[in-house]
């Protein structure tokens, strides 16, 4: 035993070296974070242009002590709603023609007004491209309501923060659950998928035969298989700081606003790295075993898209489980080897027993070294063509 | 307790012991009840023309493929991985690590077998410099030239000192300067214990080399035992020129003679020299010359594997 693992370690050690020392495993760690860079610069743009749009803003012409009325009453508005959901208003002065004619207000350059306030406030009126029943209507006459009524102070509401449980909580759990699910399948479907060119190379320049004169074909898969899970894990320690990011841009104030898990945060965080190493491994050792009958890049690639696709089935699957941890379909999903790492993850969001964790944790691992043992006694066959037909019942012997 | 004792037996007699070895891949037999038993510390040189077999023996032999029936032994163990530490393995199909450093290389092949890498990239300091590529020891195997990459391969496989070397063809591919080298390079690990295994068809490096050969042909062992025995096979060949054309001595040259430009030659007649000079002296032949050649490796070859194989290897040999 100790051997197969020593012999695991050297071929985990040169491929690690191999992968993490060359240059591509810069463009592979920079990879991701393309989309994130392209995603926040297109966001800002999209940001601009639907502040623009969706925050129309009205010209208002009148003294100045109306504009100052209607202005208090636009911001005690925008407190209540945010700033971005209510329109703003700009004073114009307006010319002689424009006085008699305040529509032409909206065609003068520099002023972006899809309305015109005129009047006084005891009798306003507008005009513009808006409908009767439209928001910024509606704003306007709360506007001018609030401008008409004498000032007064906001009433007085106690109010006291609450920290408990609600009936919200148990769906903000299952977001939770979801989003933990989803980084688990996106970070496994970008890494685990490069497992299945890993034994190309040493098919095409022949040390394979050196290997395999040398070390089991176990040891092989195993060190292949922890080799690229340490440079994977590599790579997601850079990209932690992203994924704050983008925890940041999906729900505002960060990773603090989401509910806590129903393990808690530690315990969570803790069974998403293990899941993590256990689904890639699961995916791996498959991804792997297949790739091993591939013989050329070609063949590989053209393995990638129908694997891609299984993924996505398995994610499916996975997330039948979400918001109803105990149903048959989310405890067959949980079974299931292949989506048993993510159905799990969701779990510990939502349910708080750790104990069904540790079951799951030996059942994964146990697949994983069965679909070893499979994948060393399938190249074995098939590639080395070595050994009688292979009879499953005696995969353990081998 | 009897089993091991038989173990202890085998692996001090014997390096390598295969049973009755056979192979099949699908409806082609390759290797078809194949005996071996390679003394601990010999050369051991397995001919054969290309297809015959030698490789997939190799191969069972190490452990890299199992066979359909029939068993082996290496260095006393029935599973070839069990001896892996102290067995070297040169592929027929060389492959390395294109961006590996040669000094790394080798290291890593001296890992695979055991040798801590720190302990393997000193050695293959050495070893490189030993044999003149020390500058090299740094730079990508993909910088090297093929021999140079072969070197580095087979120091690969001596890195960590291995009381078995198995070559699979390790002159293919080789000049004349680096056949020598690698020749040398054999003999010395043989002088320092270790038993060798190589197979070739190109018969003078086994005619050099080996102390026991095995000539496989069509999957099976035609032959097995020493280079002697293999030429004992055959008697040894006279040429005889001379003045006279005819008379009694005349009844001592066989039927079976052949007359090539003036020259008979014929196998020396089972009573020896003495009773042929005998009757040619005394029949007044007149002796012009008289050549008593012992037969070459190749000759054997062509008795034991037939005209056929023969031809095969001299084709291979040729193409090299």
């Amino acid at each position: 035993m100790m051997r197969h693992l020593r012999s695991a370690y050297v071929i985990a050690r040169r491929d690690f070296a191999a992968t993490v020392l060359s240059k591509a495993f810069i463009f592979f760690l920079l990879g991701p974070l393309f989309p994130l860079l392209l995603g926040g610069l297109f966001g800002t743009i999209g940001a601009r242009v639907a502040t623009q749009t969706e925050r129309p803003s009205v010209a208002v012409v009148g003294t100045q002590p109306d504009f100052s009325r209607y202005s208090t009453a636009r911001n005690q508005l925008a407190e209540a709603m945010g700033e971005q959901n209510v329109a703003r208003l700009i004073y114009v002065v307006p010319s002689a023609a424009e006085r008699s004619d305040p529509q032409r207000i909206l065609a003068r350059s520099g002023i972006s007004a899809r309305a015109v306030l005129y009047g006084s406030v005891s009798d306003p009126r507008v005009t513009g491209n808006l409908g009767p029943e439209e928001p910024l209507a509606n704003q306007l006459r709360l506007i001018v309501k609030t401008a008409q009524a004498p000032a007064s102070r906001a009433p007085a509401i106690r109010i006291t923060k609450s920290s408990g449980p609600s009936n919200g909580l148990s769906q903000d759990r299952a977001l939770t659950g979801q989003l933990g699910q989803m980084i688990l399948f996106f970070l496994t479907i970008l890494l685990s998928g490069m497992l299945l060119s890993q034994l190309i190379e040493e098919k095409s320049n022949k040390i394979i035969e050196v290997i395999a004169a040398a070390v089991p074909i176990d040891s092989l898969f195993v060190g292949k298989l922890f080799a690229m899970l340490a440079a994977s894990v590599l790579g997601i320690v850079v990209w932690v700081g992203s994924g704050a990011l983008l925890v940041q841009l999906v729900k505002q104030g960060g990773v603090a606003t989401l509910p806590p898990p129903a393990v808690g945060w530690p315990a969570f965080l803790a069974l998403g790295v293990t899941y993590f190493a256990m689904n890639y491994l699961l995916l791996g050792a498959v991804f792997l075993t297949i790739g091993a009958q591939a013989s050329t890049v070609r063949e590989v690639q053209t393995l990638s898209m129908p694997v891609t696709f299984a993924q996505v089935l398995i994610f499916g699957f996975a997330a039948t489980a979400i918001g109803s941890p105990n149903s048959p379909e989310a405890l067959a999903a949980a079974v299931f080897p292949l989506s048993s790492p993510m159905v799990m993850l969701a779990r510990g969001a939502e349910l708080p027993e750790i104990w069904p964790h540790v079951a799951a944790l030996a059942w994964q691992l146990s697949w994983v070294v069965l679909i070893l043992r499979m994948g060393a006694r399938l190249f074995r066959r098939t590639v080395l063509k070595s050994g009688p037909p292979t009879k499953w019942w005696r995969l353990g012997r081998a | 307790m009897l089993r091991q004792a038989q173990h202890e037996r085998v692996e001090e007699d014997f390096a390598v012991e295969a049973v009755d070895l056979v192979k099949d891949f699908g409806e082609t037999r390759a290797v078809d009840g194949v005996s071996l038993a390679v003394p601990s510390g010999s050369i051991f040189g397995l001919l054969g023309p290309n297809g015959a077999g030698k490789t997939t023996t190799l191969r069972i032999l190490l452990g890299i493929i199992d066979p359909s029936s029939g068993s082996r032994h290496i260095l006393g163990h029935e599973r070839p991985l069990d001896a892996a530490q102290e067995v070297g393995y040169l592929p027929e199909e060389r492959g390395l690590y294109p961006s590996m450093h040669a000094r790394d290389a080798i290291a890593f092949v001296g890992a695979l077998r055991g040798l801590p890498l720190s302990e393997g990239r000193r050695r293959a300091d050495e070893l490189l410099n030993e044999h003149g590529l020390g500058e090299w020891a740094r730079r990508p195997i993909r910088t090297l030239s093929k021999g140079m990459a072969q070197t580095v391969q087979l120091l690969g496989t001596i890195i960590h000192r291995p009381r078995l070397i198995v070559l699979d063809e390790p002159f293919s591919g080789l000049d004349a300067i680096n056949q020598a080298r690698l020749e040398e390079l054999i003999r010395k690990q043989a002088r320092e214990g270790a038993t060798i295994i190589f197979s070739t068809h190109v018969i003078a490096h086994a005619e050099r080399l080996c102390e026991r050969i095995a000539i496989i042909a069509g999957g099976k062992v035609a032959f097995e035992g020493s280079v002697d025995e293999a030429r004992g096979r055959l008697r040894p060949i006279v040429r005889l020129r001379t003045r006279s054309e005819s008379g009694s001595w005349r009844s001592a040259i066989p039927d079976t003679a052949r007359q090539h430009g003036g020259e008979w030659v014929f196998e020396l007649p089972e009573g020896g020299p003495e009773p042929l000079l005998k009757a040619l002296i005394e029949g007044k032949a007149g002796i012009e010359t008289l050549a008593i050649e012992r037969p070459g490796l190749h000759d054997a070859f062509v008795a034991i594997a037939g005209d056929v194989a023969a031809q095969a290897m001299g084709q291979e040999a040729r193409e090299q």
